[in-house]
């Protein structure tokens, strides 16, 4: 067990750090530097040489790779090109208001999937489960944009009952996002309960049709019994994994959904940053987010395996 | 099918089988709508500027955020133009695109996904590594970055899609040839001395080719997201070409005193969405395929 932990764990590193290298690559590919960011119109000769050496800018990249990932390893996350400021601060505050949009949506989201996860798979193929396994499929494939705007239309416009809009700045206090933080919950759990839900449907049609529980069946034990003692703890392993993939989504996919109510949390940023060039914040935030998507997986992967001994002997690869 | 002896049927069952799993989508609710709405997207999406009743980019400075009426039935945008012209128009961009990139991802990525699953070794071990990286970052962040650097053109979003819409599938192929390389006639086929070229084309594709349609659905619906995303967000189609993203943004300003602008284009977007996703599902369940394995995007 010990032994694959710290494979798994080197594994996710050797992730992060290729990582690093595409986002540094990347960014380094694009138009325009921090400078050219800071000088704007007086971005030329004499100034921008200047402006370029004070920086550090005109080393090696191989030199700059190697301080940006040790400064980020030590939680330095460089200074932000568009205000002077220290990025791991403006960071921060954002970091904080992604966590509190993606935890109040995990918070409701995670037992009503599990919930309608088992509820269609017992019922296989029967009225209520068509009809969620449909909703499910307009939940997770319709544009988060689209059901953002219909909402805010019907629920803020039409209705009045909350904001449509997040007018909470970045480093306002939790409080001061309810009740605007409503809607941008209620689209972001649609798509993962969706995703979900359907998961853990096929996994209990899976378990139920097993042999054991079959066997069980026969022996005449109670069909409760079956499902919550025999069946349901195998059938919500797979559940952990793809939990694990929504968390990771949340933490940078939820762009869109931020972009849309203007809250400001770090997907948010991220488009700003980009819009306005800030290359540094760009590479911080891209870092950010893929290592929280490798450790929650990783974290997954180790928990699947405390609960399922086989993944222990199996030599399971990644998944 | 007839009773045959097993000669005939292999003679004739690749023909009848493509036939048959049309016939098997068709014949479940799901796959017949769907089926129906992605057909009447596409045909509307080649053929609208025919019949368009308006010019797509006339502006009418007396109707104004009018609502519909006999002349306009849906109505008129902010700037005076016939939003019944934009919906039908408003899918074009995003169909052309998809529709190109999708088949593109699934190529590359199945064909480096099955040599992969068969070849593994240290180039496997080293790709997957970068694969996974690759995944670990947000597609927003990785769309963005390739449209600031070189621009939000079809030139540019047609390979950038196809690339980063490919990387997944590398994963589904290779799990996919990972299933059945332990397989006899797998075997059998290296005992023979078959090259791994031979290998793929003969015995590994026609394996994997199932899972690789329903994924090449499941892309498609995902790039179409994306792609209406990035419009929405001001990074895709420009003006004044319509497109239903962009249209949704523009009427998100006069929502609260014009609401009509807004609901044509969500309508059109989810039912292509919509469409594809319940041919999708028909089409995995008529290949006994699970569709709720894949990962979240």
């Amino acid at each position: 067990m010990l032994r694959i932990f710290i494979h798994r764990l080197l594994l996710g590193i050797a992730t992060v750090a290729i990582v690093s290298g595409i986002i540094f690559a990347a960014v380094e590919a694009l138009p325009g530097d921090a400078c050219t960011a800071i000088l704007q119109r007086d971005a030329s000769g004499e100034r921008l040489a200047n402006c370029r050496r004070e920086l550090g800018l005109d080393r090696p990249a191989a030199t700059r790779y190697a301080e940006w990932a040790f400064g980020a390893v030590r939680g330095d996350l460089g200074i932000s090109a568009h205000n002077n400021k220290p990025i791991a601060s403006l960071v921060g505050d954002r970091l904080k208001n992604t966590l509190l949009l993606a935890g109040c949506s995990l918070a409701l989201g995670i037992p009503l999937a599990l919930f309608l996860g088992v509820l269609t798979g017992l019922r296989r193929d029967k009225f209520s489960d068509l009809a969620l396994s449909t909703i499910a499929i307009f939940a997770m494939t319709i544009p988060e944009f689209v059901t953002a705007t219909v909402l805010i239309f019907v629920f803020s416009i039409w209705l009045g009952w909350v904001p449509g809009i997040v007018t909470a700045s970045a480093s306002s206090p939790l409080s001061a996002f309810f009740p605007g933080i409503v809607l941008p919950v209620i689209v972001l759990t649609m798509v993962m309960t969706a995703h979900i839900m359907r998961t853990v449907r096929s996994s209990v049609i899976d378990v139920m049709s097993s042999d054991y529980v079959q066997m069980a069946s026969l022996k005449g034990v109670p069909y409760w019994h079956i499902v919550f003692r025999h069946a349901l703890p195998n059938a919500l392993l797979p559940a952990i994994n793809v939990i694990a993939l929504t968390v990771g989504w949340l933490l940078g996919g939820v762009v869109v959904v931020e972009k849309v109510f203007n809250y400001p949390g770090l997907g948010h940023y991220m488009i700003d940053s980009i819009s306005d060039r800030d290359l540094p914040v760009v590479q911080a935030i891209a870092l950010i987010v893929a290592a929280a998507y490798v450790g929650v997986n990783l974290a997954a992967d180790l928990l699947a395996m405390a609960f399922n001994p086989r993944l222990r002997t199996l030599k399971a690869r990644s998944p | 099918m007839s009773d045959g002896p097993a000669t005939l049927v292999a003679t004739t069952a690749r023909p009848s089988r493509i036939a048959s799993v049309i016939r098997e989508v068709l014949s479940r609710p799901s796959g017949f709508i769907g089926l129906f709405l992605v057909i009447a997207h596409v045909l509307l999406a080649l053929f609208s500027p025919f019949f368009a009743p308006f010019d797509f980019k006339a502006m009418n400075a007396n109707a104004i955020l009018s609502p519909p009426d006999a002349t306009h039935w849906l109505g008129t945008d902010q700037l005076g133009r016939d939003i019944l012209t934009r919906t039908i128009m408003g899918g074009r961009q995003a169909i052309l695109v998809t529709a190109i990139a999708t088949p593109l991802a699934v190529a590359w990525g199945g064909l480096l996904g099955i040599y992969l699953g068969l070849a593994g070794g240290r180039l496997d071990d080293i790709l997957m590594r970068v694969v996974d990286a690759f995944l670990a970052l947000p597609w927003i962040l990785k769309m963005l970055l390739m449209i600031v650097t070189f621009g939000t053109g079809i030139g540019v979003l047609i390979p950038t899609l196809a690339f980063f819409y490919g990387i997944p599938v590398i994963r589904i192929a290779r799990a996919a040839t990972q299933n059945i390389v332990a397989r006899d006639f797998v075997l059998a086929a290296r005992a023979r001395g078959h090259s791994r070229v031979s290998i793929m084309r003969r015995e590994l594709f026609g394996n994997v080719r199932d899972a690789l349609m329903v994924e090449g659905a499941m892309r498609w619906s995902w790039m179409l997201l994306a792609f209406t995303s990035l419009s929405f967000l001001g990074f895709g189609v420009s003006p004044p070409t319509p497109d239903w993203g962009l249209m949704i943004a523009d009427s998100r300003n006069f929502m609260a005193i014009a609401p009509w602008p807004a609901f044509a284009p969500v309508i059109a977007l989810s039912s292509l969405i919509i469409g594809i996703n319940l041919t999708a599902d028909a089409l995995a369940k008529a290949l006994g395929i699970d569709r709720a394995q894949a990962a979240v995007h």
